[in-house]
């Protein structure tokens, strides 16, 4: 076995670790803490597969902004008490196992299929994770996406200032 | 040994790690005596300045308190671990850990010593041992991992299980979401103005000439208008990121105790001190690299002084080898001048108030951070389109119009509320000076 593979392996089984550790625990602060180790986790195969820029916005974004936003709001509402959080038995649960299980399956067979393909799959150049090409690619080929994209940002900014506002009189 | 490294990287790369994080281990006590006897000078104390002071022979060895933080460190070991019995077991023991990466993995990006430099001597000397990773994505790679470090302090203050705790660390968020805000904008503006985000590449534009136009003096970045705006945001961003005073309102023993690290002891409450020195240390470390040319000693391009003044040419020319050689050194300088400034703040500012510190860094440092940021950019636009003075002329009056835009802004803002009441103190008699001082003796009576 190679090394590579090792290292993938164990950041993999890390993120799987952390990610059922999501759902499993009672107490939300645990919870929250387990997706923070699993998007720490996937920035380092982001990493591991060269895509540097989008390994650190993971951990810039998801683990140092949004995260810490969570664990803010689950602190402030003290969710301490695990009986509260106990849901309900109804058809949630099942209806969760069968499209996860779609996702899954969808999933395993866009990874699978090209592996199972007789010729050798496209590789990616050395660079193109670099904050450099992805800028330029953005900037050009997707110029129009991405400002489509950065309007949709804009409009949530501004619909969350208008539904944090308070009205006065 | 050292052809052996190179075949190895692996292993090159470990002791890259430890070249940069044992240093900061072994000064961190050094700090923490610099700071308790520079406080008491700067207050009219006299400090910590007895342990240590051996009698050989008759003969007293002053070592200035210098043994003071080894004794503390040793009292801290001795001291007996409280852990009280209603915390969340793991995280508490996880918290100080959680606080003490962010503090060392910080400095994973920053080059201590030239990186691949043509410099007197061989090139790129240093260039094994320094920066332990210099990957394309250097700056965000600090603002990624600063930013992880509220989690030690949010840990903390929920395991506790304590109310005053739990203050701390919500304050902690609350204060690192709005600064770190202002902080990267100020720095994009720096990376727009040096075109990349790579550490290295970054202290090589401010060793270019000082505005494009005095080749003997290096662009540190402080010295430039826009750089200058976004070294004050950094700055300030940078002590309220490390919950240094002013603004270690997480800690604020007279409203909430010790905040987060009320319920640490022993150990566990050293290793939250010793996360905080290191951070202050390497986000001295940061400021210095982008803001203060890294490890050049001075700002000066000693190599272009030795072209223009040729009979003075072998002095420069030294003077180039020892800016070369002794970079780790320069930049250790820069660090502890970065630490120093930390502890004059504390002995200068109080503490702000909690709203104060939100005011401060959504209404003044986000828009300033951010004008600055439009500024720079349309520099830049004018400097590519009309090359010798257009992008100062552009950049000049969009810095006017931005001011003006903002002088507006807050004038409308003004009309429409009412203002926060303002504390003042009410003499009883205005002019208590000006009475006759009549002074009645103990014997007499009227």
């Amino acid at each position: 076995m190679d090394t590579n593979l090792m290292v993938f392996g164990a950041m993999a089984g890390i993120a799987c670790l952390a990610a059922i550790g999501v759902v499993a625990f009672n107490n939300p602060v645990r919870s929250a803490l387990c997706l923070v180790v699993n998007f720490f986790v996937l920035a380092f195969i982001y990493f591991a597969l060269n895509a540097q820029l989008l390994g650190i916005t993971q951990i810039l974004v998801y683990t140092g902004a949004i995260m810490v936003l969570f664990l803010f709001v689950i602190m402030l509402l003290n969710l301490g008490a695990p009986q509260a959080l106990m849901e309900k038995r109804d058809s949630k649960p099942l209806l969760g196992v069968v499209v996860g299980a779609g996702l899954a399956g969808l999933i395993a067979f866009q990874v699978l299929y090209p592996m199972m393909a007789t010729q050798a799959p496209p590789r990616a150049a050395n660079d193109f994770g670099t904050p450099e090409n992805i800028g330029r690619t953005l900037f050009t080929t997707y110029a129009l996406p991405f400002e489509l994209a950065s309007v949709l940002l804009l409009v949530g900014i501004v619909g969350a200032i208008l539904l944090a506002k308070r009205r006065i009189g | 040994m050292v052809e052996w490294l190179r075949d190895n990287p692996t292993v090159l790369a470990l002791v890259r790690v430890l070249v940069f994080v044992v240093p900061i281990l072994l000064l961190v006590p050094g700090f923490i005596w610099w700071e308790r006897r520079l406080l008491s000078w700067m207050q009219d104390r006299i400090g910590p300045n007895r342990t240590g002071t051996f009698t050989i022979r008759g003969r007293k060895i002053r070592t200035f308190g210098l043994l003071q933080p080894i004794a503390d460190g040793v009292k801290l070991f001795l001291k007996e671990d409280v852990t009280p019995n209603t915390v969340d077991r793991v995280l508490y023991f996880l918290a100080p850990m959680v606080a003490l990466f962010p503090a060392f993995a910080l400095g994973g990006t920053l080059p201590f010593a030239p990186w691949l430099h043509e410099s007197p001597g061989e090139a790129g000397m240093w260039a094994m041992w320094t920066p332990i990773a210099n990957v394309d994505i250097g700056i965000l790679y600090v603002m990624a991992i600063s930013s992880l470090g509220v989690y030690g302090v949010v840990l903390a203050g929920y395991a506790s299980n304590n109310k005053y705790s739990l203050l701390g660390g919500l304050r902690s968020s609350a204060q690192l979401i709005s600064y770190e805000l202002a902080m990267g904008v100020s720095l994009a503006a720096i990376v727009m103005a040096s075109g990349s985000l790579k550490m290295t590449e970054m202290v090589r534009t401010q060793e270019s000439a000082l505005w494009g136009a005095f080749p003997w003096i290096q662009n540190w970045f402080l010295f430039t208008p826009f750089g200058l705006v976004a070294g004050l945001i950094f700055l300030i961003c940078m002590v309220a990121e490390t919950n240094r005073a002013p603004f270690d309102l997480p800690e604020a023993e007279n409203e909430i105790i010790a905040g987060y690290h009320t319920e640490y002891s022993s150990m566990k409450f050293a290793v939250f001190f010793m996360g905080e020195y290191a951070a202050m240390f390497v986000f001295g470390g940061v400021f210095a690299t982008v803001f203060l040319g890294g490890y050049n000693l001075l700002p000066v391009n000693w190599a272009a002084c030795a072209e223009s003044i040729p009979s003075m040419a072998g002095f420069f020319d030294f003077m180039g080898k020892l800016n070369y050689y002794g970079a780790p050194a320069w930049f250790l300088l820069k660090c502890f001048a970065g630490i120093t400034f930390y502890i004059w703040l504390r002995a200068t500012l109080p503490r702000l108030r909690y709203d104060q510190l939100m005011s401060l860094g959504w209404k003044t440092l986000l828009p300033l951070a951010v004008a600055n940021f439009i500024v720079v950019a349309i520099w830049i636009m004018g400097n590519a389109a009309y090359p010798p003075f257009g992008g100062l002329v552009a950049a000049g009056a969009a810095a006017i119009l931005v001011v003006l835009l903002y002088l507006n802004l807050m004038a409308l803002q003004k009309k429409g509320t009412t203002s926060l009441e303002k504390r003042q103190v009410a003499l009883v008699d205005p002019a208590p000076a000006r009475r006759s001082v009549t002074m009645v003796e103990p014997g007499r009576r009227s």
